[in-house]
C-alpha cells in the first residue's frame, strides 16, 4: 500500500476509534468537579443561588459563542475573532439609542442587531469570495470595528441600559431563575433544532466536513459561508445587548474579554476546530466550564497573572485530552 | 462562483500562472516604494537622518516578529502567542537589567533564551502533542502573558541610559537600527539556505508527502516554532531598546501585525510558499501606513478606523487572484 493511502486510512481509523468518551459529557463532569472544588475551598460556592449566578454570567459567553460555534462548524479554517469588537459595538449602539428608556429598547436592539449582521456579512463576503483567511480577516475586522466605535462615540460612550433590560438579566422568575437563562435555554433549543433538523443546519455540517463534496451535492457554498459569518455578527451583537443589561453602562473594551473564551468554549465543548463535528450543547457546557473555572480562581484569591497561567494550562490540558490530531505513521 | 472537478487545459494553464503570481514579492516591494513616496510627500522632513532614524527605531520589533511569524507560517503553523512572548521577553530583560550596564549582555542573552524556550514549548505542543496550532498557541499566549504579569505587574523598570542611547546612535554613518534590520535580513538569508528551511517548506506545503519522502516532519515543525520564538526574543529586545522600559501589555497588538505583514509580504497563510523578505517589506509597509494616517491630519478618532480599513483592503487585494481561481 502506498504511504499516503496508508496515512489516509490511519486518519479515518483513528478518527473513528479515538472518541471513546463523549466530550460534552467530559466537559459536564469537569464543570461539576469545579463546583465541588469551589465548595471545598469556600463553603457556599455551590449553593443553589450561587450556581444560578454562575450560569447567569455564563449566558453572555454562551450567546456570543453560539455564532462562533456555527463559524467553526462550517470549517475552512473558520474562526471569528471579531466577536469581541462586535459585542462592544452592539452594546454601545444599544446604550446610546436606549439611554435608560424602556420604550426605546426594541429600537436600540434592532439597530445593534442590524450593525452586527452587516459587519458579519462583510466578514463573510471577503472570506467566501476573496478567499481572505478567516483568522486574519476577522482580526482585521476587529480593528476596523474598534475604529468605527471611536468614530461613533468620539471616544466617549454615552447612554445606559433601560430598567427592563436590567430586570431581564437580574430579576428572578420561577425557581429563582433570571429571564436571561430562559432566553439562553430557548436559544439552545432553537439552535440545536436548526443544526440537526433543517437544511441550513445540515449544510453547515456538510461545509465543515468537506467543501468540495458540499459543493458537488448542490450546496451554495459561498452563500452559506456569508450566512454563517453574518449570523455570528448578529449573535455577537445580541450578546452585547444582553451584557449591557448586566453592566448597565458601556466602556470601550467591554467585549474584548470574550474573544478568546468564545473560541475556547467551543473547543472545550468538543466541537472540532477542523469543522463538521460538534454542536451547540457542547458550547453551552464549555461556556459554563470556563466561567466556573474563572470563578474558582477568583475564589482562590489568585492574582490576575496566576489566573491567566492556570486558564492557559487548563485549556492546554483539555485540548490534549480531546483536541489532538492524527499521527503520521503506521 | 462555479467550480468544477475537471479543469480544461487552458484553465489549468491560467491557474498555474496565478499560482506563480501569488501575491508576488515584487508587489510588496512596489507597495513599500509607494508608501515611502506618500510618506515623503506628506512629511517634509521624511528624508532627514533624524526622521529616518526614529522611523527605523520603531520598525525593528515588528520586522523581527514578522520574520519569526514567517518561519512558523511557512511550516504550515501559526503563532498566536508571538505578541505574548515578546511581552514576556520585554519584562524579563528589563527586570534583569536593573538599570546597570554590566548586566546588559546577560539580560539580552536571557531574553533570547526566554523567547527560544517559549517557541520550543509551542513547537513541542504542536509537533509532539499534536494540538492544532491556532488553539495551542492561543492557550500558551495566556501562559506567557500571565508569566509576564507575574514578573512585572505594572509598567516600569530601569534600562541603562548607555544601552538605549546606543540603540539610537549612528554607526559608520548608518543608524544602528538600520544595521540591526540588515542583520535580521542577513540572518534570514543564512537560515533560508540551511537545510531546515527546505524541510519547513516541504512540511508546510504537504505534510503527508513530506513525511512519505523522508522529511523529519516533527523536527521541522519544532524548529519552525523555535526559530519563531528566537525572532520574537529579538523583537522583545528591540522593544526594550526602543521604549527603554518594561510593560506587561506591550506585545499585544504585534501578533496581528506580524500575521498581516506576512500576508502582505506574499507568504501563503496555509504554508509552504513564500519567504521573509516580503514579510520584512510588509512590516515596514504597515508601520509606514500608520505614519501616513497620522500625518494626513485626519481627526484622531478616524485614525484607528482608517488604519484597520487599509489593512483589510490590502488583504482583500491580495485575495483578488482567488476570484479568478474559482475553487469552491
Amino acid at each position: 500500500m502506498s504511504e499516503p493511502a496508508q496515512a489516509l486510512l490511519e486518519t479515518q481509523g483513528s478518527r473513528l476509534g479515538r472518541r471513546p468518551l463523549n466530550p460534552v459529557l467530559i466537559a459536564f463532569i469537569i464543570a461539576v468537579l469545579l463546583f465541588v472544588v469551589g465548595e471545598l475551598v469556600s463553603p457556599g460556592f455551590a449553593a443553589y443561588s450561587q450556581i444560578i449566578n454562575v450560569l447567569r454570567v455564563s449566558s453572555f459567553l454562551g450567546i456570543i459563542a453560539a455564532g462562533q460555534t456555527l463559524v467553526i462548524l462550517s470549517g475552512g479554517e473558520g474562526v471569528d475573532l471579531s466577536v469581541g469588537a462586535i459585542v462592544t459595538f452592539g452594546a454601545i449602539i444599544a446604550s446610546r439609542v436606549i439611554d435608560g428608556q424602556d420604550s426605546m429598547v426594541l429600537w436600540g436592539l434592532a439597530q445593534a442587531l442590524a450593525a452586527g449582521l452587516a459587519l458579519g456579512a462583510v466578514n463573510g463576503v471577503l472570506i467566501a469570495y476573496l478567499k481572505v483567511p478567516p483568522l486574519i480577516m476577522t482580526l482585521g475586522m476587529a480593528s476596523v470595528v474598534k475604529g468605527l466605535i471611536l468614530v461613533y462615540t468620539r471616544g466617549q460612550p454615552s447612554g445606559r441600559a433601560a430598567p427592563i433590560m436590567v430586570r431581564l438579566v437580574s430579576q428572578e422568575t420561577i425557581f429563582g431563575i433570571p429571564g436571561i437563562l430562559w432566553i439562553w435555554l430557548l436559544l439552545t433549543i432553537v439552535l440545536t433544532l436548526v443544526l440537526r433538523q433543517t437544511t441550513f443546519g445540515r449544510s453547515v455540517y456538510a461545509l465543515g466536513a468537506n467543501r468540495r463534496t458540499a459543493y458537488l451535492s448542490g450546496i451554495a457554498v459561498q452563500r452559506m459561508v456569508v450566512a454563517v459569518y453574518s449570523l455570528s455578527g448578529f449573535l455577537s451583537a445580541l450578546g452585547g445587548f444582553f451584557f449591557l443589561g448586566y453592566t448597565e453602562s458601556v466602556f470601550l473594551n467591554l467585549g474584548d474579554r470574550y474573544v478568546l473564551p468564545s473560541v475556547a468554549a467551543v473547543v472545550v465543548g468538543g466541537t472540532s476546530l477542523a469543522g463538521g463535528a460538534g454542536g451547540y450543547v457542547g458550547t453551552v457546557v464549555g461556556s459554563i466550564v470556563l466561567t466556573v473555572l474563572q470563578s474558582v480562581l477568583v475564589t482562590l484569591r489568585m492574582e490576575e497573572s496566576g489566573r491567566q497561567i492556570v486558564y492557559g494550562l487548563v485549556l492546554l490540558a483539555l485540548l490534549a485530552a480531546y483536541g489532538r490530531q492524527y499521527r503520521l505513521r503506521q | 462562483m462555479a467550480s468544477t472537478g475537471i479543469e480544461s487545459a487552458e484553465r489549468r494553464f491560467w491557474r498555474a500562472l496565478w499560482d506563480r503570481l501569488r501575491v508576488p514579492t515584487w508587489v510588496s516591494y512596489a507597495l513599500l516604494a509607494v508608501t515611502v513616496a506618500v510618506n515623503a510627500s506628506l512629511q517634509p522632513f521624511f528624508f532627514t537622518l533624524y526622521n529616518i532614524q526614529s522611523n527605523l527605531n520603531t520598525f525593528v520589533p515588528l520586522v523581527a516578529a514578522a520574520v519569526g511569524q514567517t518561519l512558523v507560517i511557512l511550516g504550515g503553523g501559526i503563532d498566536l502567542s508571538l505578541g505574548a512572548i515578546i511581552t514576556l521577553v520585554d519584562v524579563v530583560v528589563v527586570t534583569l537589567m536593573e538599570g546597570s550596564m554590566e548586566r546588559v549582555p546577560m539580560a539580552l542573552l536571557a531574553g533570547l533564551a526566554v523567547g527560544g524556550a517559549a517557541g520550543l514549548i509551542n513547537g513541542l505542543l504542536v509537533a509532539y502533542v499534536r494540538l492544532q496550532p491556532i488553539v495551542a498557541t492561543f492557550a500558551t499566549s495566556f501562559v506567557w502573558s500571565g508569566l509576564a504579569l507575574w514578573v512585572m505587574p505594572r509598567p516600569g523598570g530601569a534600562v541603562p541610559r548607555a544601552f538605549y542611547r546606543g540603540y539610537r546612535d549612528v554607526f559608520l554613518g548608518v543608524p544602528v537600527a538600520a544595521w540591526i534590520i540588515l542583520g535580521i535580513i542577513l540572518l534570514w538569508l543564512i537560515i533560508k539556505r540551511h537545510r531546515i528551511t527546505r524541510y519547513i517548506l516541504a512540511v508546510g506545503g504537504d505534510e503527508r508527502a513530506a513525511y512519505a519522502s523522508g522529511v523529519p516532519v516533527t523536527k521541522a515543525k519544532v524548529m519552525s516554532y523555535l526559530l519563531g520564538g528566537l525572532f520574537a526574543g529579538l523583537a522583545g529586545l528591540g522593544i526594550v531598546a526602543n521604549t527603554a522600559s518594561g510593560d506587561p501589555y506591550v506585545g499585544g497588538p504585534i501578533t496581528l501585525q506580524s500575521i498581516t505583514a506576512v500576508v502582505i509580504g506574499g507568504t501563503r497563510l496555509s504554508g509552504g510558499a513564500g519567504g521573509a523578505g516580503g514579510s520584512i517589506a510588509g512590516a515596514m509597509i504597515l508601520s509606514l501606513i500608520g505614519n501616513i494616517v497620522f500625518f494626513a491630519n485626519v481627526g484622531s478618532h478616524y485614525q484607528e478606523l482608517i488604519n484597520g480599513a487599509i489593512v483589510v483592503l490590502a488583504l482583500a487585494l491580495a485575495g483578488i487572484p482567488a476570484l479568478r481561481r474559482r475553487s469552491a
